[in-house]
């Protein structure tokens, strides 16, 4: 089967007054069709830049955006900024931004919010349009008369799903879900998982899913990548990642996670993220990792595990 | 018993009047709504619930911030309108987003000294000793290093260590910490509850500590009161409560939690259908009741639940249990 999604040696790195920011340095992977690929790292290692990368939504301020992109085999590095508007973005890929739900415009009703990336990106009549919205939110799970409400009339989650509306009324073939439930309750985060999953079956849908939260991603994941400075350190199943994490770091997160039902010593990770100005040289985990040892100056390698995981550790090389 | 008891709560309840143009009245918003609760010298106790359930404004009303509606709240057996300023120093507030809590334009030093100033403690030299000593305390270390730093030059995890020592320069009895982890990322978050945790067993205090995220409780308290719609409706040791959960939100909310497990991609999860109620026109009877799978026709929709306590030291307010 061909992927759905691959992506070779994505580079983005921003300018700023302090220098050049390595957000997304080097990143490959494949997607297949039909699964759902948790991105999980700390605040500040990249997670979102890769999303904003995917879809390129890029500020002004870029410094290099090179590497390939393939979207069902076609290269979408080779479109323009104006052909990747009409053909990709919203059509193909659909984007839930991280706290999308208090972005959403307080002085025009949803309905009609959902219904714009149609209007824009379809070129459908406004009837048609709020037809299909109404069609978006039983699918989501948000009461079809709430179309006519303002944002501020709706809570946090019937938000949070209006959002997820907004993203699946193009019946796009991939969402990136970037933190989609991180600032809800426990019973509403529960409730919004139980749709996506549902909505993946019903609809063939590929999830990038970007979080810190690893226990409510497991919700969802079946492919896991561990993020760190900018850079994949850990890829593959998600059974294995949370069973038995390789990679330090993913070993590091993963008992850094307080869990309810199992008495566990809680641990975490000393230090903090380096800066992606000037990351350290060699591994760049290797100043916060217990194992380092002589090798961890020199950039590790991606060694493929035994269970088909990448790690990018000389660990396992 | 009575004297292991730091702060008794009865009957508390703290009602917001809402009008309409200023004037027009148009009802109450029952924040806290008629709850009890001890908490002992030394003792961390956590409150769980979900957004609009009450607990920040019951943390609000612990700390004196303000004034109960009706019921009382004793600090050492003492009726809090009565302690004044006093009661103040004796309370240490550990605020949920760190950065806002902070104020930009001082740095550490100010910081720390404004409480000490305030309350008129100590000398000069007195004062800048209680500093380090504080710094050293939450490991903000080398303390020459921060002492003269502003807040936006700290970390998330640093700065929630700098309002967790504001907290506790004045060797307060008791810390109010509302959701102090939930601004950080996870690494950190079990970092600062550990500090947390170290400082409650160093200085014995009495901690509430408010939050939403039950999988950390466990960490780091001892009781759990489990709060819905402005009401405690479950109260237990932490072990107890969560192998033995016996109100029927609290064992929704505990069902719908997901540990790190593969395996949940592939179920769906029980979720209480609706959302919570109101707390303007909450529901008769058991708040619960309209989302719940046991409701008990002509009973729970009717009459309020008393407390019962099933087993030792778990009180529950649910008829299931009478």
């Amino acid at each position: 089967m061909e992927p759905l999604l691959k992506v070779e040696g994505l580079k983005l790195y921003f300018r700023t007054t302090k220098g050049i920011v390595q957000a997304v340095d080097g990143v490959g992977f494949e997607l297949m069709p039909r699964t759902a690929m948790v991105v999980v790292g700390e605040s500040g290692c990249g997670k979102t830049s890769l999303a904003r990368a995917i879809l390129r939504l890029l500020p002004k301020n870029v410094h290099t955006y090179s590497g390939k992109i393939y979207l069902d085999g076609q290269d979408v590095m080779q479109l323009n900024d104006e052909q990747f508007r009409r053909q990709i973005r919203w059509q193909k890929i659909s984007y839930v931004a991280q706290a999308a739900m208090n972005a959403l415009n307080p002085v025009i009703k949803v309905g009609f919010q959902v219904a714009e990336p149609l209007l824009i990106h379809k070129r459908m009549k406004r009837e048609e349009a709020m037809r299909r919205v109404v069609e978006a939110f039983q699918i989501v799970g948000v009461p079809t008369d709430f179309v006519d409400r303002y944002p501020f009339e709706l809570s946090g989650g019937m938000r949070q799903r209006v959002v997820i509306a907004m993203a699946l009324v193009t019946n796009p073939q991939l969402v990136i879900l970037d933190e989609p439930t991180s600032a809800l309750d426990v019973l509403t985060q529960a409730n919004i998982m139980n749709s996506l999953k549902g909505i993946k079956q019903e609809f063939d849908l590929t999830y990038i899913l970007i979080t810190h939260d690893i226990s409510t991603s497991s919700e969802l994941a079946l492919e896991a990548m561990v993020m760190y400075a900018g850079q994949i350190v850990e890829l593959g199943k998600a059974g294995h990642f949370y069973l038995e994490p390789l990679h330090p770091y993913s070993q590091k997160l993963m008992s850094s996670v307080p869990t309810l039902r199992e008495d566990k010593e809680l641990d975490f990770i000393p230090g903090q993220p380096p800066s992606l100005i000037n990351p350290p040289k060699g591994c760049r985990f290797a100043p916060r990792c217990p194992k380092r040892f002589s090798a961890c100056d020199q950039e590790p390698p991606m060694v493929e595990y035994k269970d088909g995981r990448k790690i990018k550790c000389h660990l396992y090389a | 018993m009575e004297d292991r008891v730091l702060l008794a709560v009865k009957d508390l309840h703290k009602w917001f009047e809402l009008r309409k143009w200023g004037f027009i009245h148009v009802g109450f918003v029952r924040a806290v709504d008629g709850v009890d609760f001890d908490i002992h010298y030394g003792e961390a106790v956590t409150f769980v619930g979900e957004s609009g359930c009450g607990k920040s404004t019951l943390a609000r009303t612990m700390l004196g911030l303000y004034q109960p509606t009706k019921g009382e709240i004793l600090f050492q057996g003492k009726r809090l309108q009565k302690l004044g300023r006093w009661y103040r120093s004796q309370v240490g507030y550990v605020q949920q987003d760190p950065y806002g809590a902070l104020p930009p334009f001082m740095n550490v030093r100010r910081i720390l000294l404004e409480p000490l100033v305030i309350n008129h403690w100590g000398t000069r030299a007195e004062r800048e000793r209680r500093i380090r000593e504080v710094l050293e305390e939450v490991k903000l270390t080398p303390v020459d290093d921060f002492i003269a730093k502003f807040p936006h030059m700290l970390s998330g995890g640093q700065q929630q260590r700098l309002v967790i020592a504001r907290a506790i320069v004045m060797n307060p009895k008791l810390l109010v910490a509302d959701e102090p982890v939930s601004m950080l990322d996870a690494s950190v978050r079990v970092e600062i509850l550990k500090l947390l945790d170290s400082v409650q067993k160093a200085h014995n205090l009495g901690v509430a500590y408010i939050t939403h995220d039950l999988s950390t409780v466990r960490y780091f308290s001892e009781r759990i009161f489990v709060m819905y719609a402005a009401k405690i409706v479950e109260k237990a040791p932490v072990k107890e409560l969560i192998r033995n959960p016996l109100h029927p939100y609290t064992q929704a909310l505990l069902d719908a939690i997901a540990d790190p497990d593969p395996e949940n991609a592939h179920k769906m999860r029980e979720v209480p259908p609706g959302e919570p109620p109101s707390l303007l026109h909450p529901p008769s009877g058991c708040r619960f009741h309209p989302r719940c799978k046991h409701a008990i026709e002509g009973l729970c929709d009717r009459e309020v639940p008393p407390e019962f306590e099933p087993t030792p030291g778990h009180f529950v307010s649910c008829w299931l249990h009478k």
